[in-house]
């Protein structure tokens, strides 16, 4: 179609970085949220900044550190980060072919694969656009999530309470705006989505299943999607 | 090796290991366009779920209602097609103000 096949990605460069430095600075707010937490809780102020460099995934984070300060233990804390993050596994699957062709982009970009990197590439149309959307969202979150991390384990509990500010909405909203174009587009999709939401947030409410578990579950709205291909 | 260093390394371990699974397939195993796509609305219903999730819940139990309320402004917002600026910022804006009126 376009002669220079390099010229959309530069010129949606600007906008990719505003919609993405909202997403940086939410992170790097929770991130700091993080930090404190770790540390008010008696951990000291290395292991939420080695965790966050080196394991990089929110939600597990928050668990496995809310596991060790409950008392639960390395192995339950383990486990349950390690369930909560299965679903990198899935999304690895999905950007596989959009992280880049060599090998350090691959290895590197691995680490970066996380719901809001994922989310904001595959809102893209085309796979130039969704390679620099992985890449500037990615680079630029793993950024604000360790310094904010590394404030907060320093600083401590100076922001107060985040949830004053909304910050809670503010994720969810995040993968709202970045879903909806799949959502609109692919009726199949859409079914599976809602069965799968559907699915898990049941299951979230159900006592004594462990956490990770409730939103792998809801891949098994796939079903709806097959059908919904056929048709 | 401390519990705590054990953790943040098999967390750590675990988890880029799940990271590599897509980067490591990629090349050597041909998936069918249709495979593809199945993945990518695997991709898009997870994300869905968390965020229902995300939105509606708090600990195994309902998240009250000032959260919900934000999200569902923002994905009303983003419906009609609002800048991502504004659907964000305006979730948590709702959230943050429903809460200062004293809805939990």
């Amino acid at each position: 179609m376009r002669t220079a096949e390099r010229t959309p990605s530069l010129t949606v460069l600007p906008e990719m970085v505003r919609d993405a430095s909202l997403l940086w600075l939410a992170g790097g707010i929770v991130g700091v949220s993080f930090g404190a937490i770790a540390v008010a809780g008696g951990l000291p102020v290395w292991v939420p900044i080695a965790m966050s460099l080196l394991v990089y995934a929110g939600s597990a984070q928050f668990s496995a550190v809310g596991v060790l300060l409950a008392g639960g233990g390395p192995l339950a804390a383990t486990a349950t980060g390690l369930l909560l993050n299965t679903r990198t596994a899935a999304y690895s699957l999905a950007v596989a072919d959009i992280l880049g062709n060599g090998r350090l982009a691959r290895l590197a970009g691995a680490h970066l694969v996380t719901d809001e990197t994922v989310a904001f590439a595959l809102a893209q149309q085309d796979p130039l656009r969704r390679r620099t959307a992985f890449w500037v969202s990615g680079l630029g979150l793993f950024a604000a999530w360790n310094a904010g991390v590394l404030i907060g384990a320093l600083a401590g509990g100076a922001l107060g309470d985040t949830d004053a500010y909304g910050l809670d909405a503010a994720f969810p909203a995040v993968l709202v705006a970045l879903t909806l174009p799949s959502l609109r587009e692919d009726a199949g999709v859409r079914r599976s989505a809602l069965l799968g939401a559907a699915v898990a947030v049941a299951v979230t409410m159900t006592p004594g299943v462990p956490a990770g578990v409730p939103v792998l579950l809801a891949l098994a709205g796939l079903v709806l999607y097959r059908r919904g291909a056929a048709a | 090796m401390s519990p705590t260093v054990a953790v943040i390394l098999a967390l750590a371990v675990g988890t880029y290991a799940f990271r590599l699974v897509g980067p490591v397939l990629h090349g050597r195993v041909e998936l069918s366009a249709r495979v593809q796509e199945l993945l990518s609305a695997g991709a898009v219903v997870l994300l869905v779920a968390l965020l229902a999730t995300g939105a509606l819940t708090e600990g195994g139990g309902f998240a009250g209602w000032a959260r919900p309320a934000g999200v569902l402004v923002g994905g009303v917002l983003a419906w009609r097609r609002a800048p991502f600026v504004v659907v964000v910022l305006g979730a948590a804006g709702v959230t943050a103000a429903l809460r200062l009126a004293g809805v939990a």
